[in-house]
Order: C-alpha cells, then sequence, then structure tokens
C-alpha cells in the first residue's frame, strides 16, 4: 500500500453541503491513511464505510479520554492530553464503566418512550412556528426555530428551568467552536458544568418528574455523577439536532423537486430525515478511537497506542454502500448511515432525535408552504469551523 | 431461519425496535432488546437488517 501524509484532517470545503473532497478521493484511493495529529501523533485516518463500522464495533479500541488525541487544532493549537473522565462522564469510557452509566440512561429513550413524546414535540413545534410567524419575513430560523425547539425539549426531559437557557445554549455554542481559544473552550465546559452542578443540588430540595430528579433517586449515583451524566444529555441533546434542523432545512430548500416530493406525501419525512442524516453528517470531526492491541485494519498495521479517526461524511458517501452517493434523495433507502456513530456509542439520543426532526420538519413545511431563503444561498454562512457543522443563521421568507 | 439475541451486548439504542416493532421490542426498564418472534415469519428481510443495523453485534441470524 502506498501511504501518504495528509498532514491535518481536511476541513475545507468547496461546496455547503457536500464534505471535503479530499476525503472522497481518500475514500477510493487509501480508505485508511496516515494522519498527522496536531499535537505530533501519527495516527489514521478511515474514510470508507466498512471500516468505519468496524473500528467502531470493535472493543479493541478504546474511546477513554486519557489515551485520546484530537484531529483538529482548538484556537490554532493542539489540544493537550485530556484527563481520565470525570465520574459519569461515560462517553468518554470503555466496557462496564460505561455500561454502568448507559444503561441508567437507555430505558428513557427507548422507540416506545419516543413515540409517546410526539404530542409534546408537536406542540413546542407548533408555539415556535407561530412565533416565527409573528417575527415576520427576514426571521432567522436558526435562533426562532432550529435551536429553541430541540433545546426546550431536552430541558424538560431532563428537567432544566428552559429560562435559565441562554448561559448554557452561549457556553455550548463557544465550547463546539475550534476557533476559541482552548482556555476559552474549557471555561465554557466548566460553566456548563456548575450550573448543572446546581441544579442537582435545587432537585435534591425540590424533586420533579423528570431524568435528573430520576437519576437523584435511583440511589446508586453520587451527585458528580448525576451532573456529568446531566451535562452530556444536554449538551448533546440540543446542540445536534439544533444543527440538524437548520440545515436540514437550507438542504431541502435547496433542492425544491425533493421538497415538493415531501410536501406531496409528508409520510416520507422518516426515510426523509435518515436521508438528511447521511446526506449531511454534521459530525465532520472524528469519533477518534485508540487501538488497545497491535491489530491489522484494512491491510494496514495498527499499533497499540494509535490513534484513528473516522470520517463520518466520507464514510456516509460510500459508493460501495449507497448507490449515488452524492445525490440527496429523500426516496433512497438511507438507513445502515453512521452518521449517529455505530458500536456501543452509537448515540442514545438518536431515537429522540429521529421524532424532533420529523415533527420539525413536517410542521415546518406544511405552515409555510411557500418558505424560501432570505440571502442567497451562498450567503448562508456555514459552521465550517466547529466540531458540529451545520449554519450559523437561515434568513427566511415567506408570505 | 431463528434470532438469537443477548442482552448483556445490548447497547439499547433501539434500532432493532425501529426496524421491526413486530420481532423486536426494548425492555421498559433499561432499554435492551426484547425478542418478540424468535423466528420472524414474514418478517425475514426485516431481521435481518435489524441484525445488521445492531451496533452491539447482540442480535444474530441464524440460518
Amino acid at each position: 500500500m502506498t501511504e501518504t501524509l495528509h498532514p491535518e484532517l481536511p476541513l475545507e470545503r468547496s461546496s455547503a453541503l457536500d464534505p471535503p473532497a479530499e476525503l472522497g478521493i481518500l475514500r477510493e484511493t487509501q480508505p485508511i491513511s496516515r494522519l498527522r495529529y496536531p499535537d505530533g501523533h501519527l495516527g489514521w485516518l478511515v474514510a470508507n464505510h466498512a471500516l468505519a463500522r468496524a473500528v467502531l464495533a470493535d472493543n479493541r479500541f478504546s474511546n477513554r479520554s486519557e489515551l485520546m488525541h484530537t484531529p483538529v487544532r482548538v484556537g490554532g493549537k493542539a489540544v493537550p492530553p485530556p484527563p481520565a473522565a470525570k465520574p459519569g462522564m461515560f462517553i468518554n469510557m470503555d466496557g462496564p464503566a460505561h455500561s454502568k452509566y448507559r444503561k441508567l440512561l437507555t430505558g428513557q429513550f427507548t422507540v416506545r418512550r419516543m413515540n409517546q413524546l410526539v404530542p409534546r414535540v408537536e406542540q413546542i413545534v407548533a408555539d415556535h412556528l407561530k412565533a416565527m410567524r409573528a417575527q415576520g419575513p427576514g426571521v432567522d430560523l436558526v435562533s426562532a426555530f432550529a435551536l429553541p425547539v430541540p433545546s426546550m425539549v431536552i430541558c424538560e426531559l431532563l428537567g432544566v428551568p428552559y429560562e435559565e437557557r441562554d448561559s448554557f445554549q452561549r457556553d455550548s455554542k463557544t465550547a463546539f467552536n475550534l476557533e476559541n481559544d482552548f482556555d476559552e473552550v474549557m471555561a465554557a465546559f466548566e460553566r456548563i458544568e456548575a450550573f448543572v452542578a446546581e441544579l442537582v443540588r435545587r432537585k435534591h430540595g425540590a424533586p420533579g418528574d423528570d431524568m435528573l430528579t430520576g437519576l437523584i433517586e435511583s440511589g446508586e449515583l453520587t451527585d458528580e455523577e448525576v451532573t456529568n451524566m446531566g451535562l452530556l444529555l444536554l449538551i448533546a441533546g440540543h446542540e445536534t439536532t439544533a444543527n440538524m434542523l437548520g440545515i436540514g432545512t437550507l438542504t431541502l430548500l435547496e433542492h425544491p423537486e425533493q421538497l415538493a416530493a415531501l410536501r406531496a406525501d409528508p409520510s416520507l419525512v422518516d426515510n426523509a430525515v435518515e436521508e438528511l442524516m447521511r446526506y449531511l453528517s454534521i459530525i465532520q470531526i472524528g469519533p477518534t478511537r485508540i487501538a488497545l492491541e497491535d491489530l491489522e485494519l484494512g491491510g494496514a498495521e495498527i499499533k497499540a497506542g494509535d490513534a484513528v479517526t473516522i470520517s463520518v461524511p466520507a464514510a456516509n458517501r460510500d459508493p460501495n454502500r449507497f448507490d449515488r452517493p452524492e445525490e440527496f434523495d429523500i426516496h433512497r433507502p438511507a438507513t445502515g448511515h453512521v452518521g449517529f456513530g455505530h458500536g456501543v456509542h452509537q448515540c442514545l439520543g438518536q431515537q429522540l432525535a429521529r421524532i424532533e426532526m420529523r415533527v420539525a420538519y413536517r410542521a415546518l413545511f406544511r405552515e409555510f408552504p411557500d418558505l424560501r431563503l432570505a440571502v442567497p444561498a451562498s450567503e448562508v454562512p456555514m459552521r465550517d469551523q466547529h466540531a458540529i457543522y451545520g449554519v450559523q443563521s437561515l434568513p427566511v421568507e415567506f408570505t | 431461519m431463528r434470532i438469537e439475541v443477548d442482552p448483556d451486548r445490548c447497547a439499547g439504542s433501539g434500532m432493532c425496535a425501529l426496524t421491526d416493532p413486530a420481532v423486536f421490542d426494548q425492555d421498559e426498564v433499561d432499554g435492551t432488546v426484547v425478542l418478540l418472534d424468535p423466528t420472524a415469519v414474514g418478517h425475514e428481510r426485516e431481521a435481518r437488517e435489524a441484525a445488521h443495523l445492531c451496533p452491539a453485534g447482540a442480535i444474530k441470524v441464524v440460518e
């Protein structure tokens, strides 16, 4: 195998809705290639679907933070080696430590539980669409709709007072912006942590019918564990879906024939959501895993300690898995995408995200039959420098 | 064809219950896989799809 050294993970896009072209070339020529990490580590980049699935499902790869190398710079600098995961921050744990925490939550996010939530999500969506209409043409769809809907839903589930959203929304935005100084990013995370910790303290005296109270009352967790689990759900629960709603709306508006088909048959929305997840692949950096032992992967000799970064956008445009992968087609079978990841860390909240997106897109295009961009598509500011891709704002018009 | 599930391996992602709720369900308490119909008669294609999609390798199709 010929090896080319790729100095950095490609992030530069020539087209707003497509992954960096370099990733497609890598997928076809070198689906596993050497990648230089900003901290000097020489690891790997995986750029096709089969290898992405293989790595994410293989317990010889670790997600422990203290072993991690970060494939991008933050604030222009390499990220210093992270400490071990704090108690309860299970996304950065392996094996039984991870599953102990995850299993306390999975019962709350089942397909059935999430389906029961649909009427409440419909109400939240309807309220925000009404407010968006009242703001009138030129309104920013992100701040009026895409961000507040999933924020409010996760706040209600967790038991976070929604009126206190300003601070964590701002901090969460800061935390994922790669252009910010690392210290600034860490300070933002610490502020969210302090916010949730204070909330957990308050819940002891004023329990509610919510997930944080449920975790406290399980009797199995310390407050620190509950805080970190809550922090993880709060951030993951709004930042991701919010970006999918924003860029998903742009994508549908930019593909009028697809949008017309969806309007004509709203039952297509379930599949449209899967296709948007595949096509957009907004997790543009990682996941990254660390090999715990020497192993062979796609013809490459991986050594213990090597970092392997998966490109979700590259995997989800793999022609060996999806026909005509560059086409956005809401009719195609899009299941099997790795937009929610794969393996034991696969997105815990994916069934919640699915119902939020289904309800939101359906209602948005029903209530606003002539929704259109208020600026040329080329002028929509994109989140190139964020860990989670999307639109920064989306000015829209309607009558 | 017979389906086998391993709740100990299950990560509770719900992909199986989403793919075919006639064959798979999730435990009310911990969200792990519950097999409703081990034979999956008339649902063979969906059951195979669920096994393929399972992120944790907790579903096996024995032919």
